[in-house]
């Protein structure tokens, strides 16, 4: 048997070096005349051992990580092509701590094979759900994913079976499924993983989301920051479409379903899925007044549903093993698993799929091991940009929608910004109003003129000018913005302000020396 | 007449692009981004071509095109690097990176090097959020950016 060997093309291991560790394998296989497959697989998630290179051996995979290209000879001198130990060994994947703790249903196959292996992706389990949807009728589908408790995990945690059975009850000749892939917000990651790493999920996920609501067609809108993705998703749908998985006759049954890639140009507002309808429209990014709900009137005035990748990529296995087998997971009404994605400064980031109900303490300290520089946490941020600031005292907060919204925060997509002491919490409320500032598609006045002023008051704050009026005169503004904004990004700005100055009050006090020194 | 000779010309390749995509449903987006990729941004007298040709007006295109971030009304230099400025990265110290990168370059964000070799962006998020501070460059990304990185990246778009 000719070895393989298994180096990750995903972005975030090609960022840490993994190109040239791939070119050093190859030229070291030949230098030595041993003959090995390398296989580019995705990532499985674990960034602090990216990258992570894989050996098949007869007792199965063996891990070296994080792999450098002067590694290379050693690993070879180790025998690492049959598992031989190297001072990079972590020994069988699934056995790292980091990934035996997980529990992976929408990411199980991601990062264990070369991603447009569509025999892979059917080797584990790929395409049954959307063998068991095309066997069954629209209305069974739907109820399906409504009882398996699947909510939008873009941020709003819509439930994903209700939305679904808007469209189908909605008259149209021509419906649309949309896929959110404008994953802007800071510390997310999931959706790119995904994309990169098991394509076919998502491509499959969609399928069946046409098939339960009457949609033939489809679009996934990927951000421009992602070109990975964007060519990962581009050549898996053209493999789908040669192998039946989509076109008229979706895997030999009467239905029809085909999809397009569309890229997006660098609006994080198109993120909100009104936007990204006039996007895709090809319309400014601007957010829509709802009513009307996209389900009724959505793309092109169709009945259209949009679902974030992650809710259309756990839909495959739910119509593979069912719904309760997906709602036993989860606490609450979040049910489930949820891809916690820990980032910024923490010694093990990456992603972590787990039913919901872990406490934020467990991911920061447990799971992320503390801060990659080794000081103290001092804030955690969940849910990226428009999400709270969590400090150390709210660290028995269970990962749940509605346990975060009870302390005034949200899971959002489920990125956690791991922050040390040297964080100015001061500092990040005031780019929180900059990047809305920035970002704002201009519709409403609240974000449009509120995120400006935002700005200038925190400045004046900062100088020391008049610190308690403005100190007032920001929480007002918030409070303006928060419900006069027509979308989540006016509309949740105030929570990492708010929560910096709640959580935080000691950065908001006046810094006498910076005045004095000006 | 070299100025018109290039506005015929941009209308040309312009209303070529136009004419392989207008079938789309939405062609717009795709037909700026095949246009930004021809000419490297999109040239003002391709404008008028667009709206012509998808029965726009002028003001609605234009509209679109200054809406979005992604879209050039000037060419960039010959490397574009982008710094992620979001909080994962301001975590591991983006704002240091990025003051650094603009003194060994001496420019400034959206600025463009007076010999034309790179063009310096922030970015808000690259998605490398658990390799952070990241950028991209000419399409590349790398991770855990330190002063070492740093270096060899500003001796490369110079080189």
């Amino acid at each position: 048997m000719i070895p393989r060997i298994y180096i990750p093309a995903d972005s975030g291991a090609l960022a840490l070096g993994a190109e040239k560790v791939a070119r050093a394998i190859e030229a070291e296989l030949k230098e030595r005349g041993v003959e090995a497959k390398i296989v580019r697989n995705g990532s499985r998630g674990a960034y602090f051992l990216e990258p992570m290179v894989e050996v098949a051996t007869d007792k199965g995979r063996v891990a070296y990580g994080p792999v450098k290209p002067s590694d290379v000879k050693s690993l070879f001198d180790s025998g690492f092509l049959t598992g031989g130990h190297h001072k990079r060994w972590l020994g069988a994947p699934d056995k790292i701590p980091f990934f035996a703790k997980q529990t992976r249903l929408t990411f199980a196959r991601c990062g264990i094979n070369d991603p447009l292996s569509l025999d892979a992706y059917k080797s584990l389990g790929g395409l049954r759900g959307l063998q068991n949807a095309v066997a069954m009728a629209p209305a069974d589908v739907v109820k399906q994913v409504t009882e398996s408790g699947l909510r939008g995990r873009g941020g709003a945690g819509f439930p994903t079976g209700i939305k679904w059975k808007t469209v189908l009850d909605t008259a149209g000749a021509q419906k649309y499924i949309v896929c959110n892939a404008d994953e802007g917000d800071s510390a997310t990651f999931a959706d790119r993983m995904i994309m990169e790493g098991d394509p076919f999920v998502l491509i499959e996920g969609m399928a069946i989301a046409g098939i339960a609501t009457g949609a033939t067609k489809g679009f996934v809108y990927i951000r421009s920051e992602y070109p990975h993705a964007v060519a990962t998703m581009n050549k898996a749908v053209a493999i789908a479409r040669k192998a039946g998985v989509l076109g008229v006759n979706v895997l030999g049954s009467p239905n029809a379903f085909d999809m397009e890639i569309r890229v997006g140009a660098g609006a994080y507002v198109c993120g909100e899925e009104t936007s990204l309808l006039n996007s895709l429209e090809g319309k400014r990014g601007v957010v829509r007044a709802k009513p009307p709900l996209p389900a009724i009137q959505g793309l092109f005035g169709k009945p259209t549903v949009i679902n974030n990748v992650i809710s259309l990529a756990s839909v495959p296995i739910i119509m593979d093993k069912g719904a309760a087998y997906y709602k036993d997971f989860g606490m609450g009404r979040s049910r489930g698993t949820i891809p916690i994605q820990i980032a910024g400064n923490v010694k093990q980031g990456g992603l972590f799929e787990t039913a919901f109900g872990l406490t934020l303490g467990e991911i920061v300290d447990d799971i992320g091991g503390g801060t990659s520089t080794g000081r103290p946490v001092k804030a955690v941020q969940v849910g990226g940009p428009l999400g709270a600031y969590f400090p150390r005292a709210l660290f028995d907060t269970p990962f749940d929608y509605e346990e975060f919204a009870k302390r005034d925060g949200l899971i959002g997509h489920a990125g956690i910004t791991v922050f040390d002491d040297s964080a100015d919490m001061m500092k990040q409320a005031r780019f929180a109003m900059e990047f809305c500032a920035i970002e704002s598609c201009g519709k409403c006045t609240p974000c449009r003129i509120g995120s400006t002023r935002g700005v200038e008051v925190l400045d004046k704050l900062a100088a020391g000018i008049e610190p308690e009026k403005n100190l007032a005169l920001v929480s007002d503004l918030c409070n303006t913005m928060k419900f006069g904004s027509l979308c989540a990004l006016g509309g949740f700005t105030p929570y990492p302000v708010m929560s910096s100055i709640t959580h935080f009050p000691d950065d908001f006090k006046p810094a006498p020396a910076r005045v004095a020194a000006e | 007449m070299p100025m018109q000779a290039a506005s015929t010309e941009i209308s040309s390749r312009t209303a070529a692009i136009i004419d392989e995509m207008k079938g789309l449903e939405g062609p717009l987006l795709p037909i700026l981004h095949s246009i930004q990729e021809e000419f490297g941004h999109v040239p003002k007298d391709a404008l008028p071509v667009i709206a012509d040709g998808l029965n726009l007006s002028r003001a609605e295109v234009h509209g679109v095109v200054s809406f979005y971030h992604d879209f050039r009304a000037k060419p960039a230099g010959r490397h574009v690097l982008k710094l992620c400025q979001a909080e994962a990265c301001q975590s591991m110290g983006s704002d240091a990176v990025a003051a650094k990168v603009k003194q060994l370059l001496g420019i400034d964000f959206h600025e463009t090097t007076r010999d034309g070799s790179v063009t310096l962006e922030p970015v808000y998020c690259l998605g490398l959020c658990a390799c952070s501070p990241s950028a991209m460059l000419d399409g590349e990304v790398i991770g855990r950016l330190d002063d070492e990185k740093i270096e060899e990246i500003v001796a490369e778009v110079r080189s």
